[in-house]
């Protein structure tokens, strides 16, 4: 399977990342050429082989419903790009 | 042309556990923005999730009370999408591998029982708050991370009617069980609704709208209500339908499109690498399924069978848990085959009372006991008429005091002895001789008119059987 | 006498016995940075102090802390530009324990490969780490910074992050011992997240005893990390035995190939030769789905990476480009914000879980490492140990493969199986190019059979002494 150019740019506007035309261009060529070699695996029987997504048998794990302090005000704002009183801030959201 | 009309119900119930889906953090409502947070549900970088087992409990409980089949593995996956209130850009959700498939709700209807299927219950992460300005917008986290469940039905729902009281069905269930406080204003249940209208008859579906914005449950009903006509008047002038969100302003009373979001949404959900698997085993469901208390419907037949109370008296009585428990007590108190009083009077003037009190019936500092000797005083004894009842019953909210105590202290005892009615009869006869005289021309309401009178003269006390009684004997003889 | 050039447990020795004190390393310390840092660039000279305890930093040794593990009060940034300026507000757990261990860490953090993408430390956005062996080749990376800074003496010892041999690896190539341990031995907490299934935290030494110390104080259960395992942790110094009479130990078939460096290659055969002359039993093996390793990688390391780095979005914390729209601000802040192995890797894992692609990619690649992981299974069924070479080459030229990323996902050829099956390994010292360039050889164990591959390690460490060949520089 290959990749052109007009997935990749939809795959950035998935991640949410701008890519200039040149950005476009020179990664477009890298990623099908990542590819091309990653398809590889599609030689490999995988039918009836299970999936990993824990590579160990862990199950279960839970906290009991206990409450924690929580961050002061000013920690949770310390690194914001933009604050008003206790809130974060963002643009106006037009998607 | 005449259509079917199809809807599908999502609804979104916080949990009410103490402290948060994944951290510690507090999960009570209204507090400073902001202050509820911790790094875990920021999503700051490097930390973790780690589940709450009461959050987990809950979960399979309302599972099991709507009838559906615990999964025995399951796990949170991640769907990811990029919005300013979901601080990782994605939210801990389940996806192939949900909680729970395949349950039922059962809704009472006029006349009949109607089943409507629950597809799934699965577990997530509730996001943030957004509250928008003109040209920005602000972020509050402290709901971020309280745990959510997703109830979603099957498109058996035929009416905004039936929505109505599928919510209210599950509204009641879920508040049996005592998980959520289910508070639509609060948003601690929030509905979305599916719908589409297809010719009587015709197999397939046609084009849906997926409904939002709806705060109440008069909401949701006028919404889908709204969306009928206006699908049904695209349809029948032959426009084409879109698949499209819209939104229930409810001010306007109407639907509006959501703007579109550019390209088709790409979740690409896959599994939560932060969290371990669940397996759930058959003693853990045994056990979790003690704690579930007689559900309303069980409680309704039980009502019905044991009390002789009709269904709908029942119902009533039956969907809050508290005011049922409390019935219950007053049924079990009240020492006589017919419990019906006993119903009419918690249905009816208590119920009145604690509306106007803006509180519910066991809010009212009235005991089971002390309402029983009330009831017995007016409908078994008949020590008081019905109408005193009912200032007495104010007078016990008001001064703690019991029904017997009130009727002494305020000698409002019922005047049922011949003599002293005879008296009022003879001068309320004197008074209104036009009225003797309708009564001899065969006409009934005067005879009402008379009652009225003595009752009035009495200041209400005098019992309005024997003075209807007295009256008729009194009448014929004059 | 130098105390920066000694190891920690030389120094904890020296404490003990009263002949010297904290302040005495870390003032050497400094010096030995100051003197060298400016070659090497081993530290990321941005994460200065902001909030200085000098109560907590100089009690014991100091540990260097690569720039992915949060630090209260220290900049955090996994030398990317998007990170800039965080100043994390919580510790992660490995910090915690360092500290709660009556020792330090350094408020300088070291370099790496932005968010830990990439093989060569040259990935950063503060530049590349130079080799001490020798300052035109990279260190190898991701923990390129942590490791450079060990062998030049700039760090008694070091923690860095591994998710396909970024402790590894540059071990190797900067000539110190480098330790991964099993998946959920250390936990994650405060590791800001590469791949989740995949990341652990691991020391780097200058030996296999001070691998151990480390290993004792970062190790163990976490309650806030569902991944972290509750078994009980040992005290690894008693795996420090020199006797390996008996030990099965397997060589596989297919690391020994076509694009092996002959040196490097040389160098391993004569530590295979020298174990076995200490009584350890060889045996060829096979582990079949080798060739599938990395292709099994770059999808599910890219993947979890991409939904991992989703929350930099200029909302909380670091850079931000101011926009009209929010969509715009998004867009914008990643990329400026992502260097091009970011903006590769993001793109890249988002391709393999999107719609209509997720069977082909994800999901196989899932399946394929079950396949990798019963490789494994089968051979530690019959062996206590693995050994390979710890990668194919010795350092590289800086510049050499930076516009081939194929060619530099190639590199960690030997390291990615042990991150997809879970297990642990070692990289130890095993000789020198004629170059002068340091050759590592890797060991593999079960998991949480640390203990092997210390005994294993420490053994031949013992019996050649390689790593007391210090460099000059």
């Amino acid at each position: 399977m290959s990749i052109d150019k007009k997935t990749v740019e939809n795959v950035a506007h998935l991640a949410r990342i701008n890519l200039d035309k040149k950005e476009l261009d020179k990664i477009s060529g890298q990623l099908e050429h990542i590819l091309s070699f990653i398809d590889k695996l599609s030689s490999l029987n995988t039918d009836n082989i299970a999936p990993t997504s824990h590579i160990l048998p862990i199950s279960n794990v839970l906290r009991k419903d206990e409450l924690r302090k929580s961050l002061p005000i000013a920690k949770t704002l310390m690194n914001a790009p933009a604050k008003q009183g206790n809130f974060f801030v963002v643009p106006k959201i037009i998607e | 042309m005449n259509y079917e009309t199809v809807i599908g119900l999502e609804v979104h119930l916080q949990l009410k556990t103490k402290s948060k889906a994944f951290c510690g953090c507090s999960t009570e409502f209204g507090q400073e923005p902001n202050t509820q947070v911790c790094p875990v549900c920021l999503g700051f970088p490097g930390s973790l999730p780690v589940f709450n087992q009461t959050a987990l409990d809950y979960a399979i409980k309302v599972a099991l009370a709507l009838n559906c089949k615990i999964q025995e593995y399951t796990k949170f996956d991640r769907k990811n999408y990029f919005y300013p209130d979901l601080p990782k850009n994605y939210q801990i959700s389940q996806y192939d591998l949900p909680l729970s498939l395949a349950g039922y709700l059962d809704i009472e209807l006029e006349e009949r029982q109607k089943r409507i299927g629950i597809t799934r219950v699965h577990m997530e992460e509730d996001a943030g708050k957004l509250i928008h300005q003109e040209n920005f917008s602000l972020v509050d986290f402290n709901r971020t991370g309280i745990p959510l469940l997703e109830i979603v039905s099957e498109p058996d729902i035929s009416s905004p009617e039936e929505a109505h009281e599928y919510l209210t069905t599950l509204k009641s269930v879920i508040q049996y069980l005592d998980v959520s406080d289910c508070d639509m204003e609060k948003g601690s249940l929030r509905c979305d609704a599916n719908i589409s209208l297809r010719p009587v008859g015709a197999k397939t579906l046609g084009v849906k709208t997926e409904l939002k914005n709806m705060n109440s449950f008069k909401g949701v009903k006028d919404a889908l209500a709204y969306e009928i006509q206006r699908q049904a008047g695209l349809l029948d002038s032959k426009k084409t339908l879109i698949q499209e969100t819209r939104l229930w302003d409810a001010k306007a009373a109407q639907t509006l499109p959501m703007r579109t979001k550019e390209g088709a949404k790409d979740y690409r959900y896959f599994p939560e690498p932060d969290l371990a698997p669940f397996i759930i085993k058959e003693d853990k469901i045994a056990e979790i399924k003690k704690t579930i208390p007689e559900l309303p419907k069980e409680k309704i037949k039980r009502f019905v069978k044991d009390f002789g109370l009709s269904e709908y008296d029942a119902k009533v009585l039956v969907a809050l848990k508290e005011t049922a428990q409390f019935s219950e007590e007053c049924l079990k108190e009240y020492r006589d085959s017919n419990k019906k009083p006993v119903a009419n009077w918690i249905i009816g003037p208590l119920a009145a009372l604690a509306s106007n009190n803006a509180c519910e019936i066991t809010d009212l500092k009235i005991s089971a006991a002390s309402l029983v000797e009330l009831i017995e005083l007016v409908e078994k004894k008949q020590v008081i008429s019905n109408l005193t009842g009912k200032i007495v019953l104010e007078e016990m909210l008001k001064t703690g005091k019991g029904a017997q105590k009130i009727i002494e202290e305020k000698n409002l005892a019922q005047i049922s002895d011949s003599g002293s009615l005879n008296v009022i009869i003879a001068e309320i006869i004197k008074e209104n001789p036009k009225s003797v005289a309708d009564y001899k021309t065969g006409k009934a309401n005067a005879l009402m008119f008379l009652v009225g009178q003595v009752m009035r003269k009495s200041s209400g006390k005098a019992n309005p059987k024997a003075v209807q009684d007295l009256l008729k004997e009194k009448l014929e003889s004059v | 006498m130098e105390l920066s050039r000694l190891t920690a447990h030389e120094l904890l020795e020296k404490i003990r016995n009263k002949e010297i004190t904290s302040e005495q390393i870390h003032s050497d310390l400094n010096k030995k940075i100051e003197e060298l840092d400016p070659k090497v660039k081993a530290y990321v000279r941005t994460s200065h102090t902001l909030n200085p305890e000098p109560s907590v930093n100089l009690k014991g040794i100091p540990v260097s802390i690569k720039d992915n593990i949060c630090t209260e009060g220290y900049h955090t940034e996994c030398c990317s530009k998007i990170l800039a300026g965080f100043n994390p507000p919580y510790n992660a757990t490995v910090i915690n324990r360092i500290i709660a261990s009556g020792n330090s860490f350094l408020g300088l953090k070291c370099n790496m490969d932005e968010f830990a993408f990439g093989s060569s430390t040259e990935n950063s956005c503060f530049g590349p780490t130079h080799n001490p062996w020798n300052l035109e080749c990279v260190p190898g990376g991701s923990s390129g910074g942590s490791a450079a800074a060990v062998a030049a003496d700039e760090a008694i010892w070091a923690l860095g992050t591994d998710t396909g041999g970024s402790i590894r690896q540059p071990a190797s190539f900067c000539g110190v011992v480098g330790l991964k341990p099993t998946y959920g031995r250390v936990s994650r907490f405060g590791l800001i997240a590469f791949a989740s299934s995949l990341d652990q935290i691991g020391p780097l030494t200058k030996d296999v005893r001070d691998a151990a110390l480390l290993m004792n104080i970062i190790s163990g259960y976490d309650a806030n990390d569902s991944t972290s395992v509750n078994t009980p942790v040992p005290d690894y110094t008693k795996d420090l035995i020199n006797d390996i009479k008996g030990m099965r130990v397997g060589i596989p078939k297919e690391y020994f190939v076509k694009g092996l460096d002959p040196e490097v290659k040389a160098a391993v055969e004569e530590a295979i030769s020298k174990l076995k002359s200490l009584g350890a039993q060889f045996k060829e093996v096979s582990l079949p789905h080798t060739e599938y390793a990395v292709p099994v990688y770059y999808i599910i390391a890219t993947a979890e990476a991409s939904s991992n780095l989703a929350r930099f979005d200029a909302v909380q914390y670091g850079l931000r480009e101011d926009q009209k729209s929010l969509i715009d601000m998004y867009k914008k802040t990643r990329q400026l914000g992502f260097g091009d192995e970011a903006k590769r890797r993001i793109l890249l894992g988002t391709f393999a879980l999107s719609h209509g692609y997720y069977d082909a990619y994800y999901l196989r690649a899932q399946k394929v490492r079950t396949l990798i992981k019963q490789d494994f299974d089968n051979v530690f069924k019959d062996f206590d140990c693995i050994i390979t070479p710890t990668s194919p080459t010795p350092a590289f030229k800086i510049g050499e493969k930076t516009d081939d990323p194929l060619k530099m996902y190639l590199s960690d050829i030997y390291t990615i199986s042990v991150n997809l099956a879970g297990i642990p390994a070692i990289s130890v010292p095993c000789g020198f190019t004629k170059k002068g360039l340091p050759v590592g050889l890797q060991i593999l164990s079960q998991h949480f059979n640390e203990g092997a591959l210390l005994r294993l390690a420490y053994t031949y460490e013992q019996n050649t002494g390689w790593h007391k060949i210090k460099l000059k520089l």
